[in-house]
């Protein structure tokens, strides 16, 4: 049990000294990346642009359910004026980061991983190294900026179709009075509160952005390793993200 | 870039190299030269580390015990730096190409050259539709690489891994899976590379027959170690065990045809 324990804690530390030391060296390359700007904006293409879709398709749903239940839950209290003001604030200081972390690992972070592990099991990896060409400036760190610089795009992009949703269904459908629903939020959303939102979009942006270009890079070079590279960038992602979120949460209330 | 007073005839020597990975000892005080201007051949059966070996010259890993020369440089001992400066000296075509598979025939030839140059557009297309001319495939320049054979991509590989005029190329089973005709071209441009540009080539590869008609010199590795040496006319003449094994493709012999198993009958019968 407690053999178990040790080797358990050991791999831990080990995964996170292996995951802090790529991180380390991607950064280094960072520079080196920006100068060719080219590459970062087609990553920013490939995870911003390309994961529009599902984006704000699953922000207009979530703020139309968040409509739904506020109203219904308002309505016991009968403060369901405050509609607005209760589904902003949700939206933009949990569910948009959150929610947009997870659809981003779903759809961005699965691609850049089985994407890099494809390419180190067909030694296109190796072939870059053998060419003098240091993986890490030319395909790790433009994809990893590529993600940082994404998604905290996408976790605004989400929240505006989440309010617009919320506002769809609680104005448009249910009778919210329009004027008190944009005025109640205005008058309830800090800067503070858009900020919080923002610096975890930038944090769950790095850290599911670093999970997948790791995972993708220690990929074992078969089928069946980009498939679990691919799986644990998902579930590492989701687990990081929810974890990443508690503690912003707890330092910044 | 090409060094103008080569100080030993050997481009590469392998020097008592010991590598053991995973517990398991690949090999045991290897030792063999490659000779400047010509074209090895690394011969062996499957699994006797030819591809480790290749990953020894290009400095990937790092043997045991022993050294690894390239151009006088101790491999094992560069900084990342160095290497990197000497890897721009090698070129190595991989068995199934390995190109960049988001970038077309023309790009991926020139991305060498962009990445270490800053050489003007026109002067990059004109090196890079050369190298194309010589292979074959000038023609092919807009394809996409998942729009080539199996024969192509390997040629486009050639290009690109020509493309700055390396010291060294590296051939890892170039002829492995390939049509006959697409074998002859990739023959006869090993070949005309090789003494065109005056390079020395190093050909890992078990298709013995195509291998002899091409090497100057040719190593059979076995066990971890060198088991025989010379030119690919005296091998095949060569009448111990291994050699005539592995020349003539017999079945059985040193290395046994079947896996090591107990007694036959006795496992029929339990």
């Amino acid at each position: 049990m407690f053999k178990a324990l040790t080797k358990l804690l050991g791999n831990a530390v080990a995964a996170f000294g292996a995951i802090t030391w790529f991180l380390l060296r991607i950064l280094s390359q960072v520079p080196r990346a920006l100068l060719r700007p080219g590459l970062v904006i087609h990553q920013i293409h490939n995870a911003g642009a390309l994961s529009l879709v599902i984006i704000m398709t699953c922000g207009l749903f979530v703020g139309m359910v968040l409509g739904l239940q506020g109203y219904d839950m308002l309505e016991r209290f009968g403060s369901e004026s405050s509609l607005g003001s209760a589904a902003a604030l949700a939206l933009v200081k949990e569910l948009g980061p959150v929610v947009a972390a997870l659809l981003f690992a779903g759809r961005a972070g699965t691609a850049l991983a089985s994407e890099i592990g494809l390419m180190r099991a067909t030694d296109q990896l190796v072939a870059m190294e053998i060419m003098a060409v240091d993986p890490f400036r030319h395909v790790v760190a433009p994809r990893f900026l590529g993600g940082v610089i994404a998604l905290p795009l996408l976790t605004m992009i989400f929240i505006a179709i989440g309010i617009f949703g919320v506002q769809l269904v609680g104005v448009q459908q249910l009778g919210v009075d329009q004027g008190t629903f944009w005025s109640q939020m205005r008058g309830s959303v800090e800067v503070d509160d858009v900020m919080q939102g923002l610096i975890k979009g930038c944090v769950f942006g790095v850290a599911c952005s670093l999970i997948a270009v790791y995972e993708g890079y220690v990929a074992e070079p078969t089928a069946e390793g980009v498939g679990r590279a691919t799986t644990r960038t998902v579930v590492n992602s989701a687990v990081m993200t929810l974890i990443l979120d508690y503690m912003i949460t707890a330092v910044m209330l | 870039m090409l060094n103008s007073s080569p100080t030993t005839p050997n481009l590469v020597e392998i020097r008592d190299v010991y590598y053991s990975v995973g517990g398991r000892d690949i090999f045991k005080g290897l030792t063999l030269n490659v000779p400047r201007g010509k074209i090895t051949a690394i011969m062996g059966p499957s699994g006797t580390g030819k591809t480790t070996l290749l990953r020894l010259i290009t400095g990937q890993i790092r043997p045991t015990r022993g050294q690894v020369l390239v151009d006088d440089q101790d491999v094992s001992k560069l900084s990342r730096r160095a290497l990197y400066a000497l890897r721009q000296r090698m070129g190595m075509l991989f068995q199934n190409g390995a190109l960049l598979t988001d970038m077309s025939v023309f790009e991926n030839v020139a991305f060498p050259v962009r990445e270490h140059t800053d050489l003007p557009e026109s002067l990059i297309r004109n090196l890079v539709l050369t190298k194309l001319q010589a292979v074959g495939l000038r023609g092919a320049y807009k394809l996409m690489p998942h729009e080539l054979s199996g024969g192509m991509a390997r040629r486009v590989a050639l290009a690109r891994a020509m493309v700055r005029d390396p010291h060294l190329l590296i051939y890892d089973e170039p002829f492995a899976g390939l049509d006959p005709i697409s074998m002859g071209v990739i023959l006869r441009l090993l070949r005309n590379v090789n003494d065109a540009l005056a390079i020395t080539s190093i050909v890992v590869s078990h298709d013995v027959d195509e291998i002899a008609q091409v090497a100057d010199l040719s190593y059979i590795l076995a066990g971890g170690k060198v088991v025989a040496s010379g030119t690919p006319k005296a091998l095949k003449e060569d009448q111990s065990g291994l050699v005539r094994q592995f020349m003539n493709g017999l079945p059985d012999g040193p290395v046994p045809f079947h896996y090591p198993a107990d007694d036959y009958f006795k496992e029929l019968l339990a």
